[in-house]
């Protein structure tokens, strides 16, 4: 079975609709390796937006993955892994 | 330390009748008022059918979209009346230190619109779909602490939960924080509850009118009282030392001079209900004479027993008809935490006009002995007010506010 892909457009929309945007923040912008934090996404942020990303792909992310995924980039691997590997094991 | 004098820089105002504080003045000056059927929700099936509504609250318009995934209705209005308490003051709290800067807000329910949509989801789509933000979105404190984080406030602050006193307990213990050395606190009371899960907890407290007449629905001081109908919002204020605010040339709308809290004794005790006390001891504390004394905003239960309580009490301290009574509160409803900090903002631009606005609808029952301003404004020379609070279950909470010299 082919693995679903998390794209960055999807992190952002999600991000958009978890948390919102920081005021003078521009997801649009070059955000791959930006910092989440530097970004306005602190912990809790992070947390309702891993959260809605388990529910849209239906996959369970260790606690770990907030405080493991400092950037987009970091955070967008580490979901695609876990896509992998439940194609892999379908 | 104790005796400096605290004053009232900043009004932010959000309330049924009126969005920030010349609209909700004017309304109120001309007996606009904001109760009518509810429509956050079909209350066809509920016996109380009518609220003080804010109409054409967009928090969109005026929050960043970081903070609206975060935040109950409530926190949405206080973060906006902070943002317009701040601005009347004149202060950008950028501009000062972080550990000088305090918020005290009251809080009665805690954001039950939220949390009912959280719960709903916890039943019935299972625990994964509760948002993150619940852990807090609901929680009494959460305005004092989003208003603290805006505007990077890390001085004293907290929360006072008195049901409608509060709001005036909040005010007290802020001017505490300024006698004690802080440069600026945040205070007064915003709430918001007209959902399903917050009216059937309203209800449940057997004090809502339900009467279908938005002119007729609430009338305090009436014979026919027969219940209040709740509304949202409230009013936050900008408190500072008078003399720091005379230092920078803010406008003062007036002074915080003086303040009591009683509790009543319990039920069947015999004793005297504690609201004459407060009254008295607020008095003291403001070094005021009754007859010093211009206006009485009254609490205003709505309800035959706490109506003569309040009355008997206002003749006990001014003597009969001894003093003008109002509740400008008969326009917007009872707004919990946040009915006290608006009628102090209301007293300060009474004392700042010289006018008493209205009590609506009531029609007062001689036998309270009170001089209730009702029909138009009464104009007058205006110098002291005294507002009064009473929370459910026995707080009475007075408090003085005198113009600025």
């Amino acid at each position: 079975m082919t693995a679903r892909e998390f794209t960055l457009e999807d992190l952002k929309r999600i991000l958009r609709e978890a948390a919102g945007t920081e005021e003078g923040v521009d997801l649009e912008g070059e955000i791959l390796d930006a910092e989440l934090a530097a970004l306005g996404y602190e912990s809790l942020a992070l947390l309702e937006t891993t959260g809605r990303i388990e529910r849209e792909y239906d996959i369970t992310l260790d606690d770990s993955v907030v405080t493991e995924a400092k950037t987009p980039r970091a955070l967008l691997e580490l979901v695609n892994e876990h896509l992998l590997a439940v194609a892999a094991a379908a | 330390m104790s005796s400096t004098s605290v004053v009232v820089t900043g009004l932010g105002v959000t309330a049924p009748n009126g969005l920030g504080a010349e609209e909700y003045w004017a309304a109120t000056l001309e007996g606009r008022s904001g109760i009518g059927g509810i429509t956050a929700f079909d209350p066809s099936d509920y016996p109380a059918k009518l609220a003080g509504q804010i109409d054409g609250f967009v928090a969109a318009d005026h929050l960043p979209s970081r903070l609206l995934p975060q935040t109950d209705r409530m926190t949405q209005l206080a973060l906006v009346a902070a943002d317009w308490a701040l601005a009347d003051a004149g202060v950008d709290p950028q501009t000062l230190p972080a550990y000088d800067m305090g918020v005290v807000t009251a809080s009665s329910s805690g954001g039950f619109e939220f949390g009912q949509r959280e719960l709903q989801k916890l039943w019935s789509l299972g625990a994964r779909h509760v948002s993150a933000y619940q852990s807090f979105a609901w929680f009494y404190a959460v305005n004092t602490g989003q208003i603290s984080i805006r505007h990077g406030m890390r001085g004293p602050s907290g929360v006072l939960v008195s049901d409608q006193a509060g709001g005036l307990d909040a005010i007290s213990v802020a001017r505490r924080q300024i006698r004690k050395g802080s440069r600026l606190i945040v205070t007064g009371g915003v709430d918001a509850s007209i959902c399903p899960w917050g009216w059937v907890a309203q209800l449940a407290g057997e004090r809502l009118s339900t009467s279908e007449d938005p002119e007729r629905a609430y009338l305090p001081f009436d014979a026919d009282a027969a219940g209040h109908v709740p509304g949202e919002g409230g009013a936050l204020l900008v408190l500072e030392a008078a003399d720091a605010a005379h230092e920078r040339g803010a406008e003062v709308y007036g002074e915080i001079a003086g303040y009591a809290a009683t509790f009543d004794p319990r039920p069947g005790s015999g004793r005297a209900p504690g609201l004459r006390r407060a009254i008295e001891l607020a008095l003291a504390d403001a070094g005021s004479t009754p007859g010093e004394v211009d206006v009485v905003f009254a609490d205003a239960a709505g309800l035959p027993d706490l109506d003569r309580i309040e009355a008997e009490a206002i003749a006990a301290v001014f003597g009969p008809r001894g003093v003008p009574v109002t509740a400008p509160k008969t326009m917007t409803g009872r707004l919990y935490s946040g009915a006290a900090p608006l009628d102090v903002a209301c007293a300060l631009l009474s004392l700042r006009e010289g006018v008493i606005p209205p009590t609506t609808g009531t029609s007062p029952d001689p036998g309270h002995q009170l001089d209730l301003v009702t029909g138009s404004p009464r104009e007058t020379r205006l110098r002291t007010a005294l507002v009064l609070a009473r929370g459910h279950g026995g707080f009475n909470s007075a408090l003085v506010v005198r113009a600025a010299r």
